[in-house]
Formats: structure tokens, sequence, C-alpha cells
């Protein structure tokens, strides 16, 4: 298994860039999930690891090996298309046995592994079916099949359960998580859903507009975002955020919201008088008469055990996650609070977390 | 097949959709619509019909009038179709040996004897060989050309394009005379690579912007995953897409097909013994021995055979690919 490295690299069409200068490293045997909404790159970024387009500028690795000019068929790698799966003409042993045929492996050897991976992937009972007799799953485990028959020395797909059904997507998940756990292989993944990623994730890439957001595991993409996009993009719902205008200093441990003075993880950095942003995820917001920071409830959305209240406040709406036995009534006046440990101060100019006492937290582990 | 592809499977539409609107509507209209087929049909098939029936009639029954739709078929069309034959007087006639063939024997019951073979035979070789020859060049160089135009990025593409299309904008024959002078200089009038090549020039148009259409309806995935799983470009075109586009491949080789099969002005220009093709040469069969309408009935028949046979051997493929790719949108 090899160490994918990605050193630079920047890719244009005309004068689009997709990918801005990227690098980032996926360790050997990892499962690593490259996150972000549509057009944001990771299609092509994954088809230059694969060497089915070139970069416009830098390199890419494989485990220390310059590998940014060689042809696809000489990467031994597995890719899983965002579309494709399968050829539709042939029968789903064919198609598992294709990548075998491409590299010469004989006709028994073939037949032994065909049979070894679809037990894996417990699949032996549809080996002589045609692919278009095939569900969704099956096929998506047909391309799973394909993919790791060859034992290649990385896996790259691209949305690979982008096309099934919720249910579907979820048991597909797991599976293929037990699959790595099983295999080790180190695995690219990309997908726009941020609970796939979260998920089967060991890390996860965070990209927008060909620009890398962030990367880190994905407890601490959660607790400790860096940007303003991250933190909107991930969890659901996502974290909220209370914007006011200050200006803060470098061991600052609270800020002023308007009337309201919040305590927050000690900053680390400064910033003159600008717009600025409390980022706040809903399940660390409680209720309480007391605190200075007022609203009005909006609504509220039921979860079962808990449900989402959403407040308007003077600095925009606040989602708070409790139980779903506390009574709320739209319109109600409430006082709110934040936990003080998990809140991250943006520059809400550029999107950047201000560094604090929370990222350092992060860096000890 | 091509709707299947994959996870993603995109329902085909594009043909059912017309096949749900008749069968939908009221039974009136269906039968309405019933009609204008059968109607339509009956139209396009009575030229054809008679031709065939024209080729097994008499020199007499083929002129008589009112036709005769009923009549004792004889094969004397083709007979005279494929022999030269010369008038010869009765004492000379009785003074022959018994014929040996029923050929032989028919010709004499007209006053005539067989003088040797008719160029017929070496007309239809010729246009085979031409045909096919040309289709064949035509389809796989404009497999390749489409290709390279689908999937890379060709400098002045949308030029090149244009340029290769507007080879059709005028009527070939415009350029009948410069090609005439330049076959003359190269020593291709007259021969069978000549008329390959010209055909061929002619078809290019036609079967790269089809092919075209129908590569650009292949994802690039198909071969994309055959390169990533250890093919090389080369070898995911021929195992992958050529498979995938067989339908296409078919459609255009019948258009193209037909198109040199029937060509009728080059030939008469730029041929004249060697590389002859049958269209020219028909004609030549009413100038011979005053007006043989069954003979030229049977050289037509014999002529819309091939066409026919090659369409129906590729009518699995043609049913799809008439759409010009549009199953799978
Ligand atoms: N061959 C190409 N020519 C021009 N622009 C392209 C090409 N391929 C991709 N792009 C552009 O690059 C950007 C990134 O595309 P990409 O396919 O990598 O996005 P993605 O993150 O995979 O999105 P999705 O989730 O929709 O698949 C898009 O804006 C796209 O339009
Ligand atoms: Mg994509």
């Amino acid at each position: 298994m090899a160490e994918i490295e990605v050193r630079n690299v920047q890719k244009r069409f005309g004068e689009f860039v997709a990918v801005h200068d990227s690098s980032f490293t996926i360790r050997s045997g990892e499962f690593f999930v490259m996150l972000g909404p549509s057009g944001c790159g990771k299609t092509t970024t994954l088809r230059m690891i694969a060497g089915l387009e070139l970069p416009t500028s830098g390199q890419i690795l494989f485990d220390g090996e310059d590998v940014t000019f060689l042809r696809a068929s000489r990467r031994d790698i597995a890719f899983m298309f965002q579309l494709f799966a399968l050829y539709p003409h042939m029968k789903v042993f064919d198609n598992i046995a294709f990548p075998l045929k491409c590299h010469g492996v004989s006709r028994r050897e073939r037949r032994r592994r065909v049979e070894e991976t679809a037990a894996l992937l417990r699949i032996e009972h549809f080996l002589h079916r045609r692919v278009s007799e095939l569900a969704g799953g099956d096929r998506q485990r047909v391309a799973l099949g394909r993919a790791i028959v060859r034992e290649p020395r990385a896996f790259l797909m691209d949305e690979p359960l982008g096309a099934l059904d919720t249910e579907m997507r979820e048991l597909m998940c797991g599976e293929l998580r037990t699959l790595h756990d099983r295999l080790h292989a180190t695995t690219l993944y990309v997908t726009h859903d941020q609970m796939e990623a979260m998920s089967m994730a060991d890390r996860i890439i965070v990209m927008n507009h060909g620009v890398i957001e962030q990367i880190g595991a994905p407890q601490e993409i959660y607790d400790r975002p860096r940007t303003m996009f991250v933190a909107d993009f991930i969890g659901s719902p996502s974290m909220s955020f209370l914007r006011f205008e200050g200006a803060v200093r470098t061991g600052q441990s609270s800020v002023a919201v308007g009337e309201a003075v919040v305590e927050v993880p000690e900053l680390r950095e400064s910033r003159a008088h600008g717009a600025l942003a409390l980022g706040v995820r809903p399940e660390h917001v409680r209720f309480s008469d007391a605190s200075a920071l007022r609203g009005r409830v909006y609504g509220t959305e039921y979860l079962g055990t808990t449900q989402i209240v959403t407040v308007e406040t003077d600095h925009g709406p606040i989602r708070a996650r409790m139980s779903a036995r506390q009574r709320v009534a739209p319109g109600e006046n409430v006082g709110i609070e934040c936990r003080p440990g998990h809140l991250v101060v943006f520059d809400a100019h550029d999107g950047r977390a201000l560094d604090s006492g929370l990222f350092r937290r992060g860096a000890d582990g | 097949m091509k709707a299947e592809t994959g996870a993603a499977a995109t329902p085909a539409t594009g043909g059912k959709a017309v096949a749900h609107s008749v069968a939908e509507s009221s039974p009136g209209l269906r039968w309405l619509a019933g009609l204008v087929v059968v109607v339509y049909a009956l139209v396009t098939m009575i030229p054809l019909v008679w031709i065939l029936l024209t080729g097994f009639k008499t020199p007499q029954d083929s002129i008589s009038y009112p036709p005769k739709v009923v009549f004792e078929p004889s094969l004397e069309g083709y007979v005279n179709l494929f022999t030269n034959r010369s008038r010869q007087t009765p004492e000379y006639m009785a003074s022959l040996p018994p014929p040996e063939t029923w050929y032989d024997k028919l010709v004499r019951s007209r006053n005539m004897v067989i003088t040797g073979p008719s160029r017929f035979k070496d007309r239809y070789v010729n246009s085979v060989i031409i045909g096919f020859g040309s289709t064949f060049l035509a389809v796989f160089l404009g497999t390749l050309t489409a290709y390279a135009f689908s999937r890379f990025r060709v400098p002045l593409q949308d030029d090149l394009l244009f340029f290769i299309l507007s080879t059709r904008m005028m009527p070939p024959i415009a350029v009948a005379i410069p090609i005439f002078l330049m076959f003359r200089e190269l020593g291709l009038s007259d021969t069978h690579l000549g008329m390959i090549l010209l055909y061929t020039a002619v078809n290019m148009s036609l079967s790269v912007w089809l092919l075209k259409g129908f590569m650009d309806e292949i994802p690039r995935e198909y071969e994309e995953a055959a390169m990533v799983d250890g093919y090389t470009r080369l070898q995911a075109f021929f195992k992958v897409v050529l498979p995938q586009a067989t339908t296409g491949i078919a459609a255009t080789a019948i258009f193209c097909l037909i198109f040199a099969w029937n060509e009728y002005a080059f030939a008469l220009l730029l041929t004249s013994g060697n590389a002859q093709t049958a269209p020219p040469f028909i004609p030549i069969i009413i100038g011979e021995g005053g007006l043989d309408w069954p003979a030229v009935a049977a050289g037509t028949t014999l002529f819309l055979l091939p066409v026919l046979i090659f369409t129906v051997m590729l009518r699995s493929h043609l049913l799809r690919g008439i759409t010009f790719g549009a199953v799978r949108k």
C-alpha cells in the first residue's frame, strides 16, 4: 500500500482555475475522504492522482516516486467513477475480472481471484447475471469488487454511493469501512456528503472552490473548524454564527457580542476593529434567563429525542439543540448561553478562525 | 443497453416516449396512423415490386398494355443481362447442333445465339470492391477521427470540423472537372484505387460527423476505467470503445455504402472500362439491343440486393443507431 503525496498541484482549464496550489499527503493504509460542495475540484484532483489528467503545475508522488507524468495504466491504482460503474455489456464475472484481464492474468488465476473477491463481498450468487439486471446497491458492490480484485496500490473512489438511496448508502458506508479495516488499503474517497465523510474517514480534507480549507480527523474538523466555510459545511445542523463588530487582542478570553460578554477559549491572535463572527454549535447552546444575549424563538424542528430551536437575535439566527421534552413557544423571548470551551471566533472578512486555546488543545491531541 | 451505464442508469426515454404516445392515444387515431403507414409503405414498395416482377417477364409481357400482373415467369431478362447475343438467319440456326444448356435454348428460341458473357458481372464486382472498400475506409478513418475530435483537445477543432463538413456544401459533381484532371495526372482514372479514394473522401464528412455524435455519447469513463485498470489508450479504444460504438459504426457504414453504391456521376465520368461500376452500366443495357426492360429490371434487382442484405445484417444495430444516439438522453 502506497503513500500518496500531492505537492503544489494546480489545475487550470483555460483561464478557469479548478484546483489552486494544493498540497497534502495521504498516509499509507489511510481512509482519506475529500469533502466539498459540487464543483470544488474533487473529481479533478482525483483524476490527476489517477493519471487521467495532467496537472498544470506541481507534482504527484507515490511512495516518494514522482508519477506526475506516468500514464494511468502504470500507476497500479483502482478507480471507482462518479457515474460510470460497470460495463453494461458484460456479465458481473467479466466486469470483476476485467482489471485482471488488462494485466494479463491467466484464466485460472482470474477465476480464483474473482471468486475470492465475490465471497468477500457476498455477491457469489449473481456472478453470472448481467449487470443491467442488478439493483443499485448490488452494482456498487460489483464495482467495488472490480476495484479490490487486483490488490492495487491505492483506491480512488469518486462518490461511489452518490446514486444510491439513503438507506442503501448508509449500509454501503458501513460495508466500505469494514472492508477497509480488513484490507487496510490506502483509500481516497470523494464525496459531498458530510455524513459519509464523518462516518468513514480517518482523515478528511475539506475543499471549496479549488482551495483546501482544512485537513484533519473528523472530530477535529467538527470541533475545531479553521474556516467559516468548514464550520458551515460540517454538522447537521451546521454551526451558527453570531456576527458582531469589535477588536480583539491576544490573551483575551471573552468577546463582547453587543451588550453581552461571551467567554471564549483564550485568543492567541489580535485583530483591529472589524467584522467578527462567533461560531457556536447547536449542542453548545442553552437557554438561560440570566444571559444578556437575548433573542426571540423563531421555530423548532423536532428530531425525536432532541429538537433544534432557531432563535433570532440581533446578531443573526442561532440554533440550539435541546431535549425534545423542553417546552418552547415560538415568539418567546429567551436568554442564550454558550458553553465557553467550544466557541470559535472568526474574522468575518476572510472567514478564517482566529487562533485560540481551542486549537492549541487540538495540537496537543 | 446503452441506457444502463452503471449505477446512474438513466432510463431510456428517447425511443420509448414516441411509442408511448402512439400506444396511449385513442384507438381511432391509432387506426389512422396504421393506415398512413401501410399506404406509405405500399406507395414506396410498388416501384420495387414492379422492378422485381419485370425482371421475370418476357420482353413482350414487359411492354404489354394494360400491364400484366399475372404472367408466366421467365429468366430471359437475367440471361440477357449476363450475355451478349447476336441475331442469326433461320438457316444458320438450323445448322447448329442442339442447344446444350437451358439458357442456350432460351436464347435460340428468339432466333439468337450467345456470343459471350456480357460485362455486367465485371461491373458488378467493381461495384462491390469499390463500394465496400470505400465504405470500410471511410468508416475506419472516420471512427479514428471522430474519436480524436471527441476525446482530445485538437487545435482548431471547430474549424477543422467545419472544414470537414464544408466538403459537403456543394454537389460533389461541381468538382468533377478538377478531379477528372487530377486523376488523369495521377494515373488514377479508371482504377479501383482512384474510385475507392474518391468515395472515401466524399464520405468522410458524413462519417466523421455521425460518428463524432456517437463517440460523444459514450462516457469517457468507459475507456478511462480500462486505462486505469491497465490498458493503454489504444487497447482501451479497441476493446472498450469500439464495442460500445458498434451501433454508430453500423449506421454510418450503411449510409456510406448507400452513397458509394449508388453514385453515378463520378463513375460515369472517371471510369470507362476497367473500374466501371454498375450504375453507369445499367443504362447501357437499354441502349444495346433495343428497350430490353426485363434485362434492365434484372440488373436493377441484382443491384439492389447487396445494400439490402448489408442493411438487414446490421439491422439490429441500426434500430438503435438510427436515432443518432438519442437513446441515452
Ligand atoms: N475538462 C474540463 N474543462 C473545463 N472545466 C472543467 C473540466 N473539468 C472540470 N471542470 C471545471 O472544474 C471545476 C471542478 O470540477 P470537478 O468535476 O472537479 O468538481 P467536483 O468537485 O467533482 O464536483 P461534483 O461534486 O459536481 O462532481 C468545475 O467548475 C468544472 O466545471
Ligand atoms: Mg465530481
